[in-house]
């Protein structure tokens, strides 16, 4: 009979326990995703923000800075990606009210892919450069030393053999 | 080799170009492309208890200005303009709306009161109609035309000059 009670006892003991997870993991699981999906938004409101200029500092990305106006335009980036507008509809928005000059890095067309390119074709200009003045360098050493005078080459090679004979 | 003398000089042509096209543009003009635009749709609550709609204002010309009581000493300076222009066309049709940005309410309030504003102003929560018509500091004025188009922006305290020739381009205007 003891064995019997205490047999009952576990069951009931393991039917709380499974109760209790039933309950429980699923809650713990949507708290959890909830966090996730939270730190998912935050991270695309930063990623948004960061390329948004702060319209009234200096140099100084949406996302950094501490402005009154800088934290409003964030608020309005966390709603717009709540409404499930995408980066680019975010920033064209942004675009048709302040302009390009709210993007931190300008869009690589029209004129503003010379500030894009200018670098790259420098670099390609002053390496060439570079490579021309070495190979002109390196092709002149040899030609560039001083011609001798003949009678000078031939006195030391004179004066050599007498040395030589001595 | 007369070419390679002329390499040099040459090559510098697009330089001075770009450099001559950078240094005659003003860095500091950000030209607004809100302008011969429609200006935004905005409904907000008035000081005064009453609300404010853009599209019910239709028909009349508009000055639209965002001011804050912390902006001194340009919204101070044009304070009295405003006032003055509004009691000076309003018979004209002209409406007037100031928009108050970033503000603490019992601070607008006062600003409010010591000019004697009587044209309908209202605050701005979130900085939503602010962030939709690109203000980046204030004071700003829109003029807006009878078809609700954006004519004209300014950034800084208003001219009388300058209200004037706007404000009577807007009242002769369709």
């Amino acid at each position: 009979m003891i064995r019997r009670r205490d047999r009952w006892a576990s069951v009931r003991r393991a039917t709380w326990w499974l109760t209790l997870g039933v309950v429980f993991i699923p809650w713990w699981g949507a708290a959890h995703a909830d966090a996730a999906t939270n730190f998912d938004l935050e991270d695309r409101v930063r990623e948004i923000a960061s390329e948004l200029r702060c319209v009234v500092c200096q140099n100084l990305s949406v996302a950094d800075s501490p402005s009154d106006l800088a934290k409003e335009m964030r608020n309005l980036v966390r709603e717009l990606v709540q409404q499930g507008k995408s980066r680019e509809e975010i920033q064209a928005y942004f675009v048709s009210r302040y302009g390009e000059y709210v993007l931190l890095s300008p869009p690589k067309r029209g004129f503003n892919l010379l500030v894009w390119g200018l670098p790259f074709l420098a670099i390609a200009v002053g390496g060439g450069v570079v490579y021309l003045v070495v190979r002109r360098w390196t092709e002149q050493a040899p030609a560039s030393r001083p011609a001798v005078d003949p009678t000078y080459a031939e006195r030391v090679q004179r004066e050599l053999k007498d040395r030589e004979q001595v | 080799m007369t070419w390679k003398k002329l390499l040099i000089p040459l090559a510098s042509v697009p330089l001075i170009l770009l450099l001559a096209y950078g240094f005659r543009t003003d860095p500091k003009a950000i030209p607004s492309p809100l302008v011969q635009k429609p200006a935004p749709e905005f409904r907000l609550k008035a000081f005064d208890g009453g609300e404010v709609s853009l599209a019910e204002l239709k028909g009349k010309p508009v000055v639209l200005n965002f001011w804050a009581s912390w902006c001194y000493p340009a919204c101070y300076e044009e304070a009295p303009l405003l006032e003055a222009t509004w009691k000076r066309f309003k018979e004209q049709g002209l409406m007037m709306v100031g928009v108050d940005i970033q503000d603490k309410e019992a601070n607008a309030r006062e600003f409010l009161q010591r000019f004697g504003f009587t044209f309908p102003n209202v605050p701005d929560p979130g900085s939503k109609v602010s962030i939709d018509y690109g203000v980046y500091g204030v004071p700003e004025t829109f003029f807006i035309d009878r078809q609700g188009q954006i004519v004209y922006k300014h950034v800084g305290a208003l001219t009388p000059a300058l209200v004037e020739a706007q404000v009577q381009a807007l009242l002769k205007g369709k």
